[in-house]
């Protein structure tokens, strides 16, 4: 259904309106998502996740530029072609009531959604009606103000946004965190029941044990490109490629709890050869020449030459 | 010590009550974690605590005095968004200037690295900002740390890094810690003692109870 390979983006930023300078956010990038999966994109913040999301949505800045493959449905994914399909054909599953319009009553930005995809008022009154039966919102919470919605009303709020839109690809960036464990689990869900009914999923997160609740297969992300795609399984059965991806499971609070030092390379800066060189335990001079090329190993795809 | 006796609070006179009769305390060097559903008004306690709200009843002291008012709080509280602690037009060096400026080891710890100081905070990502937050709240005259949902927006690796860091300063200094989540494996981790706030009790964690089933 989608298809991204080779994705580079690039940042122009100007200095004071002298000096110019590229930063290098998105470096390389792969990733397919099939109908009725659930791919999870994990990767601490700066790593390009959100950007990634940014991109399929047609909004990013526009001193971006972007080079690579985006195909969805088998077509180019031009920037035309994103403002076209989004909210449509794509969809967001917002990452708080902060997107909303503040001032409207959710039923009628809900419903308006709906009137977007091409349904009628009448028929998307009822389907906003039975979305939110489907998710046990009362009838009343239509007429509330984003701001009267509790932690778990506006998840459910939040996923009728994109469930009404018919999509065959929704996005949700971010959906849980600081949230208590039942509106978690009741939060991924739902996304889960999405993929279930033949769409696409990409839940973009920070929180691995999160993604492992429900993705078929998770993607990770370090300093703007994917270092590995791996079943969900790989994880708990220690099946893991990539020497990151192993040092994120150790540093859970379940297992060691144990840091790997250094930091994520910046933007400006970024290591020759092999992006994570500068904090890999495997590290070889042959890292340091050229950038790895995404490999399949084992069903599942690693950056790495020593994997 | 830091002392919460009997606190009661809420945000009108009509609306029910956040927090109603809640009493803790903290001794130099304590790590306690708080447990609780949302709604139980964890973050309404840990403003209480820092005295940023004033209760309706009962009172909050350090070492039997009430929280100065004027002068650096001792009692620091960080949040899970960065964002609102810090000043945007501000340069990352001129933030970490402000007040009492944190030791040079605590920097290199948080892995803040010498390059970040001269960026503003919209350069730097949600994690490294948040280690700009926290190292300043590290200097010696932080004696009680209020950490709500301190790591709940960071990666596991940087989660990991930074409860490192700031276990090894509080031990070192004799800091109070308490710590606020909604993880309870990252409390089980953490604290000793863990106070669920449905009960008034220090108790261990009850991970049954807690954990979603995976
Ligand atoms: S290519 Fe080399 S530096 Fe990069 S992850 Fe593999 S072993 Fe480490």
């Amino acid at each position: 259904m989608l298809s991204i390979s080779n994705l580079s983006i690039t940042f122009t930023q100007y200095n004071q309106g002298l000096r110019r300078k590229h930063l290098h956010v998105i470096t390389d990038l792969s990733l397919d998502v099939q109908a009725g999966e659930v791919v999870a994109v994990v990767g601490s913040s700066g790593s390009g996740k959100s950007l990634l999301a940014h991109t399929l949505l047609g909004i990013l800045p526009t001193n971006a530029e972007y080079t690579g493959t985006l195909l969805f449905q088998g077509q180019p994914l031009t920037q035309k072609r994103c403002e076209r399909l989004r909210g449509r054909a794509i969809a967001l599953v917002p990452q708080s009531v902060a997107y909303l319009d503040p001032l409207m009553k959710v039923g009628h930005q809900v419903q308006r959604v709906a009137q977007l995809n091409g349904v009628s008022p009448a028929a998307a009154r009822t389907l906003t009606h039975q979305t939110f039966q489907r998710y046990d919102l009362a009838t009343n919470t239509q007429r509330r103000y984003p701001f009267q919605l509790s932690g778990g009303m506006a998840r459910r709020v939040l996923v009728s946004t994109a469930v009404v839109t018919q999509a065959d690809l929704v996005i949700a960036d971010e959906p849980t965190p600081g949230l208590h464990p039942d509106v978690v689990r009741e939060a991924l869900t739902h996304l889960r029941e999405l993929a279930e009914a033949g769409r696409g999923v990409i839940l973009i997160t920070h929180d691995i044990e999160a993604a492992l609740q429900i993705a078929d297969r998770i993607a990770v992300f370090y300093a703007g490109t994917t270092v590995e795609i791996a079943a969900a399984q790989d994880f708990s059965t220690g099946r893991l490629r990539h020497p990151y991806t192993q040092a994120l499971w150790r540093s859970l609070p379940k297992n060691d709890f144990i840091p790997l030092p250094g930091n994520q390379p910046n933007p400006e800066q970024l290591p020759e050869g092999c992006l994570f060189s500068d904090r890999c335990p495997w590290v070889t001079p042959e890292c340091t020449a050229n950038r790895p090329a995404l490999r399949q190993i084992n069903n599942g795809w690693v950056r790495c030459i020593h994997a | 010590m830091l002392n919460a006796e009997n606190l009661w609070f809420r945000y009108g006179t009509h609306l029910p009550w956040t927090i109603q009769e809640k009493s803790m305390a903290v001794a130099p060097g304590d790590v306690i974690g708080i447990m609780a559903p949302s709604g139980f008004g964890k973050t309404t306690l840990a403003k209480l605590l820092a005295g940023y709200l004033n209760p309706a009843k009962g009172n909050v002291t350090l070492d039997d005095k009430p929280l100065p008012k004027r002068s650096y709080n001792p009692v620091q509280l960080v949040f899970q968004n960065p964002e609102l602690a810090i000043n945007p037009r501000w340069r990352i060096d001129r933030i970490l200037r402000e007040g009492h400026p944190p030791l040079l080891r605590h920097l290199d710890a948080l892995g803040i690295s010498s390059s970040w100081l001269t960026r503003y905070p919209h350069e730097l990502s949600g994690g490294e900002l948040q280690r700009v937050a926290i190292a300043r709240v590290l200097n010696p005259q932080t004696r009680y740390l209020i950490a709500d949902e301190m790591t709940a927006m960071l990666d596991a690796n940087t989660q990991a890094l930074i409860w490192q860091v700031v276990l090894n300063i509080a031990r070192q200094q004799q800091m109070g810690l308490i710590i606020i989540s909604h993880d309870a494996r990252l409390l089980n981790r953490l604290c000793p003692k863990c106070l669920d706030l449905t009960h008034t009790h220090p108790s261990e964690p009850n991970l049954d109870e807690m954990l979603p089933t995976y």
